[in-house]
């Protein structure tokens, strides 16, 4: 099946994507802006700061899904060794690094008004800090080494390793004490996010996905572009 | 189906995941004393011997109990369950309040009576705006 999409089948429509792409992000992410900083409400105990969350949880929730999907094709795509798979890993990689570095800045940015600190080195925050040098071995080694098989290899043993740390980064704050809060919205039993905010929330959440798959199209893109120009090198 | 090479390869990912989570688990758990941010008061109270060393304890402020007498600021932290007296003097976080979390941080005298060294603020996982934590109290 994966033979069948030759280069220039996907190329013709991730080429023409990011346009669209890019508008859908610009209107979500406008009103999501306008939703988390000017319409939703104050919170009774943090006031203003709470609009930082808008922007710190859908970064952490984007920084660990792309985690979890680069590992899972880097999996499925070492076992039945198809390269397409490699590729889109390595697109998707960048803006996963850069939305867990924008979590670890905002918590920061909210820990010292709230908290009193700006760095405390609980399991919460230790463990995003390890994601985010998962992140950073992830992306190097694609810059290492040359050999393609080489390169597989050593970004699937990375994500293998890396992909333990993210049930604990999630169930950090039940199974420790943690100066992070426990998380506010839950599947199974009632969120203890007011509605009012957490639509704002999940607006930026889509924003942020959608400017992840914009990145990742235009990283993407490249990648096709080199494999054309090649020539030789088949996905 | 599936060629041996691949049905090896699915194997020693198996192997290495399994592995790896069990290597983890273990290590985590024998170092939990270490991965907790904080001591709850009751926890403290179960230790054998007096910590020397610098520790945090954490659990709500007692409602009530915060005074402050010559700029020195004591008050009780509680688990519900066991308290423990903090004395301390410093820069206090806007969101330090009576019935809210905190983490104090600093040197255990004895059982009872801790001196803090630094006050942190710990935030619960209420998010809501003022008019509907006054329509709550209401109640």
């Amino acid at each position: 099946m994966f033979q069948l999409l030759e280069p220039n089948r996907i190329f013709s429509i991730t080429s023409k994507a990011p346009k669209y792409v890019l508008l859908l992000f610009i209107l979500v992410v406008s009103i999501g802006l306008t939703e988390a900083l000017i319409l939703s409400p104050e919170d009774y105990k943090q006031s203003h700061s709470v609009r930082i969350m808008y922007v710190h949880v859908p970064a952490a929730w984007i920084s660990l899904g792309i985690f979890s999907t680069i590992t899972i094709l880097s999996i499925v795509g070492y076992i039945f060794k198809i390269k397409n798979f490699f590729l889109i890993s390595k697109s998707l990689a960048p803006s996963g690094f850069v939305f867990n570095v924008i979590a670890l800045v905002t918590g920061s940015i909210w820990g010292k008004p709230t908290w009193g600190t700006w760095w405390a080195w609980d399991a919460r925050i230790t463990s995003m800090l390890i994601l985010a040098l998962f992140y950073l071995m992830y992306l190097i080694a694609w810059r290492i080494y040359e050999d393609k098989e080489q390169v597989f290899k050593v970004t699937s043993i990375i994500t293998i390793l890396g992909i333990i740390n993210v049930p604990i980064i999630k169930y950090s704050v039940d199974w420790w004490n943690t100066l992070h809060q426990p998380a506010s919205i839950n599947i199974l039993s009632k969120s203890t996010i007011h509605s009012s905010m957490l639509v704002p929330l999940l607006i930026m959440t889509a924003a942020f996905a959608l400017f992840s798959l914009l990145i990742f199209l235009m990283k993407y893109n490249t990648e096709l572009i080199k494999i054309k120009n090649k020539g030789l090198d088949r996905l | 189906m599936y060629g041996r090479k691949v049905k090896l390869r699915f194997f020693f990912i198996f192997l290495i995941a399994v592995t790896l989570s069990l290597t983890i688990f273990l290590i985590l758990k024998s170092l939990e004393e270490n991965v907790v941010y904080f001591k709850s008061p009751s926890e403290i109270k179960t230790l054998s011997e007096m910590q020397q060393k610098k520790i945090r304890i954490g659990g709500m402020v007692k409602t009530d109990s915060i005074s402050i007498v010559n700029k020195e600021l004591s008050f009780v932290i509680t688990d519900f369950k066991s308290e423990i007296n903090v004395v301390y003097s410093g820069l206090i976080p806007n969101l330090f309040e009576e019935g809210k979390g905190v983490v104090a941080e600093g040197f255990l005298k004895d059982e009872n009576f801790f001196s803090a060294t630094k006050i942190l603020a710990k935030h619960d996982e209420n998010y809501m705006p003022p008019e509907v934590k006054a329509a709550l109290e209401e109640k």
